[in-house]
């Protein structure tokens, strides 16, 4: 057989049928759903006499729209309210597993998926969320769908698709210290932009991918969509194996031998062909920080709020004219004199263990500037969340100025409560600053955990690897 | 899902590139576990000068003059001229409702975003992917002609201007077959219900672990 690579592997391993014209139908393993983009497509399911094809794939969890505070008196906006029991009372008829508000598995789709094991090397993992690429991080075919996709996997456990290009995007060299998944992922998107990627499934490889952990590896490929490419993915090695090994989802016994066998298998061959490579030097990738609408508008620490006038595209010079409008700032600013007002860290891109990690070091002992009015702290999911207080984390932003939140999407879109003031600035680990994207008006600024904290420490960003501890 | 045939509609000019489906519909109307009633907040934010809440009266809110959704010349378009990236970031499909419930039936731009071109098709609206330089060439002429105006014929793949001049364009043939036909995947999908069940029962026996 001819060298194929990882992309193409997942795609074989997964043609339920194909016809002349390259349309396949494609088996889902994994289905994921959230309260926002599901309710139409069970309600389709209903109107058309359906039933699920196969309950057992499928996990829901609330996330969008649920409050980061007190949770004891339920959700206080009735339009979210209603959609959170819509999907209780969907999951409840269809007989799907659901992590509900109150349970401690509770949380962000993407967080819980590889959490529970749930997220397996090999898969097919989709969801109605763009997100979704996420779980390429463990060698899995990822994807974001739309709800009549969601109803159709719902129905027939398949999506009609044609298969992307494969690109190859090679970090060569050993990352920085100090240097995140996702400011790679940046620096990537910086590179290529956000239309980049379009029509390509990207691989990530490279001694700067290896370099990252799963949880690095889930940042980075959370992020391919925001390149344009519905799917990012990591070939499995044997950090991807220890991941999985003993979550509740996870196979045990000889299945698990059988299991580890196949996941070995699953990187691209050696000569494979790629459509499209792109290759970086990691030792160039510094911390990134976006000052734009678009997270292509990417620059690092020490960079400065580029100059419309020195861009020869019309239609781009135009974008960055508005955009720099619309962020308020000026042209040729230095990064390390922009002072948000508020900071979030959080997010399907950044809201693991190791990412509360990262900020809690550089927030040690530390307090919150005058000038930021609210740090916030969402863990990604009840079992981070309880995993960070058990390493006394929550005391330590507690104790610099940070708010300890309940698990959620949060200020990262802001369905639910927390959102930004018109006008109001933003150090974020989100994924997107998409004008309007926290709250109309809001202003983004996308940095990695420790970046955020950073900012949050003094006030204007600044190079978090000077805050870190010697 | 509704029939695409043909179309003839006034046209209006979106002259950005990277329009993301934060834009097109904001987060807050995500809420409705309905599949209709999106239009009066397509764009919101760039459409009216106060904030937007599901819920509120529509026609009693100030529209922004310098939007050009709401010059008078373009009133009932049907057809949206946009620039590269249409459709990025969110997977929303409540994006191409928003855009269907308004009234477009076609979308003409130089390059779209894959989940948003993809959810298009599911929904009746037709996304259109023609080259810059022609892309530049509507720009032009339709922001100098009032009344401009579009004919579209899937069947044929072409598009027909006033003057009746042509330009072809390019189509999936089996999304083009489920447009003209308003036909339902599911359906579709499930024709194959045999195989789909052979290809589980044999994928059972050999990774037992994915059926937990």
């Amino acid at each position: 057989m001819a060298a194929r690579t990882l992309y193409d592997k997942l795609w074989d391993d997964h043609v339920v049928h194909q016809d002349d014209d390259g349309t396949a139908l494609l088996y889902i393993d994994r289905h994921l759903v959230h309260e926002v983009t599901s309710p139409q497509a069970f309600e389709g399911l209903r109107l058309a006499g359906r039933k699920p094809w196969r309950t057992s794939s499928v996990l829901a969890s609330p996330d969008h729209n649920v409050p980061t505070t007190d949770r004891s008196l339920g959700i206080a906006d009735e339009v979210s309210r209603i959609q959170v029991e819509t999907l209780d009372q969907n999951c409840s008829e269809f007989g799907i597993t659901e992590f509900k508000m109150d349970d401690i598995r509770q949380g962000i789709v993407h967080v819980i998926g590889p959490e529970e094991g749930a997220t397996l090397p090999g898969m097919t993992v989709v969801c109605g969320d763009s997100h979704t690429s996420t779980h390429g991080a463990f060698g899995a075919l990822a994807f974001g769908i739309g709800t009549s996709e969601v109803e159709h996997v719902l129905a027939t456990q398949c999506l009609i698709q044609k298969k992307s290009s494969n690109m190859l995007v090679k970090v060569n060299g050993n990352l920085p210290v100090g240097i995140t998944g996702k400011d790679v992922v940046l620096a990537i998107i910086g590179k290529i932009g956000t239309a980049g990627g379009t029509g390509y499934a990207i691989e990530f490889a490279g001694e700067g991918i290896e370099d990252l952990s799963l949880e690095g590896r889930m940042s980075l490929c959370n992020m391919a969509i925001e390149a344009g490419a519905r799917a990012g993915m990591v070939a499995v090695d044997a950090k991807t194996i220890d991941y999985v090994r003993g979550r509740p989802y996870a196979p045990k016994g000889d299945d698990w031998d059988k299991a580890v066998q196949y996941w070995q298998t699953l990187h691209s061959d050696e000569g494979a062909v790629f459509d499209a490579v792109v290759e970086l030097d990691a030792q160039d990738i510094q911390p990134q920080v976006t000052w734009g609408t678009s997270p292509e508008m990417v620059v690092t620490i020490d960079g400065k709020v580029p100059d419309p006038l020195n861009e020869p595209d019309p239609v781009k010079k135009e974008g960055m004219l508005r955009a720099i409008e619309y962020m308020g700032l000026e042209a040729n600013t230095p990064i390390t004199d922009i002072r948000p007002d508020k900071v979030f860290i959080g997010s399907c891109t950044n809201s693991r263990i190791e990412d509360l990690r990262a900020a809690a070091a550089i927030a040690r002992g530390r307090k919150v500037a005058d000038n930021i009015k609210l740090a916030m702290v969402v863990p990604g999911s009840g079992l981070v969340k309880q995993q960070a207080e058990q390493e006394g984390l929550d005391t330590i932003f507690i104790a610099a100025g940070f708010e300890w939140r309940e698990p959620g999407c949060s200020m990262c879109l802001a369905m639910n409560a927390d959102r930004l003031e018109p006008g109001e600035r933003c150090a974020s680990t989100s994924n997107r600053n998409f004008e309007g994207r926290q709250g109309q008006g809001g202003r983004t600024h996308l940095v990695s955990p420790a970046m955020a904290a950073a900012a949050a420490i003094s006030g204007h960003f600044v190079d978090s690897r000077k805050l870190s501890v010697e | 899902m509704e029939k695409f045939t043909t179309l003839d509609g006034i046209v209006v000019p979106l002259d950005r590139a990277n329009i993301d489906t934060d834009a097109i519909i904001p987060k807050q109307f995500l809420k409705s576990i309905k599949r209709s009633g999106f239009g009066p907040n397509l764009f919101d934010e760039w459409r009216y000068l106060d904030h937007g809440e599901p819920g509120m009266d529509n026609t009693q809110r100030s529209v922004n003059p310098d939007f050009v959704l709401n010059y008078p010349r373009y009133q009932g378009a049907s057809i949206l001229l946009a620039r590269k990236n249409f459709g990025c970031g969110s997977s929303r499909e409540h994006a191409p409702w928003a855009l269907e419930d308004y009234g477009f039936r076609v979308i003409l731009a130089p390059s779209f975003a894959d989940i948003f071109f993809n959810n298009s098709f599911k929904n009746g609206l037709l996304p259109i992917v023609l080259s810059e330089d022609l892309i530049d060439q509507l720009f032009t002429e339709v922001e100098s002609q009032e009344g401009y105006r579009l004919n579209i014929d899937l069947e044929k793949q072409t598009i027909t201007k006033a003057d009746g001049s042509t330009i072809a364009f390019a189509v999936d043939a089996f999304r083009k077959h489920c447009l003209l036909n308003g036909l339902d995947d599911i359906g579709l999908t499930l024709q194959h219900a045999d195989a789909i069940t052979a290809y589980e029962n044999n994928r059972r026996k050999q990774s037992p672990w994915l059926f937990q």
